[in-house]
């Protein structure tokens, strides 16, 4: 094993030029995946505080009674995704549309009776905040018996729901890109290193090495080109969002921002590794069939 | 010395032939190997010495027939297991094929690398089997910068470092003069008696007479005669 890593980063050095444009793409890729990851991390990150605001009015039937109407209440908090349950009574929306209108307030007192229906206020527990479960909630609550309607959501929010699912597909579909491009690179290189190795892996196998032993320094060498470029790669993302955080700080850091959470920094190093380590078995498979 | 050879042979081949493409390289060859036994393979230039060595370590497969190494009928042997049937051969190319990037101790410790020896192990075992060929003080030199005859010295240092059952030799003495061709003669009569099979191809009569053997003539790619030779008295 440590054989086999002194060999690929011997093998490195000797190619370094090659090396240092193969890690330098990779990098670039994991930038450019690691950029859409990032911006997706913290519109989400806004998206879920202001869906802390938003919350389903579910209105009742008329002529429940107040044992009905608490019985609702309890199998609404039963719900799952289900956070804070708050009756509002008619009466109670009166008063706060009163409020509201201030002087036109006298309007409201021309009403011979309350038009109001009496309504449940439900806000979502932390982790059901994101739109589809969100939608299924609402629908759900909308079926049960005692409920005449449901109110949630604001347009504004659901159109940057939309952009933001836009922007995680377009994402998603880069990053696949960005990948591949990456794999194809080292692939590129390696298949470049085995050409001008071929001699050698030719004896190698004529004094029985084993395939294993002969191509593991070139699986090594792609996990290495892999690794180096994610590290390099996010290092230069950590840069570019210091950069940008402190200016937002400056702007009066009106805007929440935060860089990758460690379980997907880890995850996109990783898959720059695995990215290295394709680009090898494709050239690998290729170069060394016989 | 008498030579004797025990029982069983170690490589058996039936009616082996070798074509490529339209050129017969080899035609219905049929002998044994005994264990142990010093063997010549001779014959002129082109007669297919080369090829048969090649036909055994599996270098190139038979067009027809079979060849039997050690009970394992190299026909049926799966892929993933020849390199156990190349780690039973130490062998020496005609033309070397050393490794030119790599330094001549590198070039000798592959063979133990491939094997999977412990480091220390690789480390003595390379520098014994250069000091048997003289090569000691030029372990760290690339072997295009060595002249023929040492590069030579390196090949023989190699196929000898995995303590092999077969050496295979393809003309071992072919660039060196008479002197450098005893010390490699007398190194492989010094394994062969240790109990390694030795095979040599070569052209060289006189050096066959030095040896004395059982010699497998060919002419064309077909079997001409197979006869013993005594060795010279000394
Ligand atoms: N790879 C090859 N492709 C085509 N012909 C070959 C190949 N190797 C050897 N030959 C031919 O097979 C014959 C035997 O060659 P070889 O075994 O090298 O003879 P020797 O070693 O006795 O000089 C020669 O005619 C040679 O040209
Ligand atoms: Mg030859």
């Amino acid at each position: 094993m440590i054989r086999m890593v002194n060999r690929a980063l011997k093998d490195m050095w000797a190619n370094r030029f090659l090396n240092a444009i193969t890690v330098v793409t990779v990098a670039l890729s994991i930038l450019i995946v690691g950029a859409f990851a990032l911006f997706f991390v913290n519109a989400s990150g806004l998206l879920s505080l202001w869906t802390k605001e938003i919350r389903i009015m579910a209105y009742l039937e008329p002529d429940m009674t107040p044992e009905a109407i608490r019985s609702l209440g309890k199998r609404m908090e039963g719900m799952p995704g289900v956070g804070d349950v708050r009756f509002v009574s008619r009466e109670r929306a009166l008063e706060q549309l009163r409020e509201g209108m201030d002087e036109a307030s006298a309007l409201l007192d021309s009403l011979e009776e309350n038009p109001l229906p009496n309504a449940y206020e439900i806000h979502m527990a932390e982790a059901f905040r994101n739109r589809e479960k969100f939608e299924l909630l609402a629908t759900r609550i909308a079926g049960l018996e005692g409920v005449s309607e449901v109110e949630y959501g604001q347009e504004w929010l659901n159109r940057f729901i939309r952009i933001i699912d836009l922007f995680r597909l377009v994402g998603i579909a880069m990053g696949a890109l960005f990948f591949l491009a990456a794999a194809f690179i080292v692939a590129n290189t390696i298949r470049l290193v085995l050409y001008s190795r071929r001699d050698e892996i030719e004896i190698m196998r004529l004094m029985g090495g084993a395939e294993a032993f002969i191509r593991g320094p070139f699986y090594m060498q792609g996990l290495l080109q892999g690794a180096l470029g994610g590290a390099a790669g996010m290092t230069m993302l950590f840069g570019g969002f210091r950069f940008v955080a402190d200016k937002v700080a400056e702007g009066g850091g009106f805007l929440p921002v935060r860089f990758l959470p460690d379980e997907m920094i880890l995850g996109i190093f990783i898959g720059s590794m695995v990215v290295g380590w394709m680009g090898s078995y494709v050239s690998l498979r290729q170069f060394l069939k016989a | 010395m008498a030579i004797e050879d025990s029982g069983e042979p170690i490589i058996r081949l039936f009616h082996v032939h070798k074509r490529y493409g339209a050129k017969k390289a080899l035609s219905d060859l049929s002998f044994e190997i005994s264990r142990n036994e010093f063997l010549f393979v001779s014959g002129p230039s082109g007669a297919g010495k080369t090829t048969l060595l090649k036909l055994l370590y599996l270098g190139a497969t038979v067009s027809e027939g079979q060849i039997i190494i050690d009970g394992l009928n190299l026909s049926r042997i799966p892929r993933r297991r020849i390199p156990f049937l190349r780690r039973k051969f130490g062998i020496i190319f005609q033309d070397y094929k050393l490794i030119p990037q790599r330094s001549v101790q590198d070039n000798i410790a592959i063979v133990l690398e491939a094997r999977g020896a412990p480091r220390k192990t690789i480390r003595k075992k390379v520098r014994s089997v250069l000091r048997t060929v003289g090569m000691e003080d030029k372990r760290r030199a690339l072997p295009p910068s060595l002249s023929g005859g040492e590069q030579q010295r390196v090949a023989v240092a190699r196929a000898i470092a995995g303590d092999p059952q077969i050496i295979l030799a393809d003309e071992p003495t072919g660039s060196l003069d008479a002197e450098a061709a005893e010390v490699i003669f007398e190194l492989l009569r010094e394994y062969h008696r240790r109990g390694a099979t030795v095979l040599v191809a070569t052209h060289d009569a006189a050096l066959i007479r030095r040896t004395g053997g059982r010699v497998i003539l060919l002419e064309g790619g077909e079997l001409d005669v197979v006869t013993t030779i005594p060795r010279l008295p000394a």
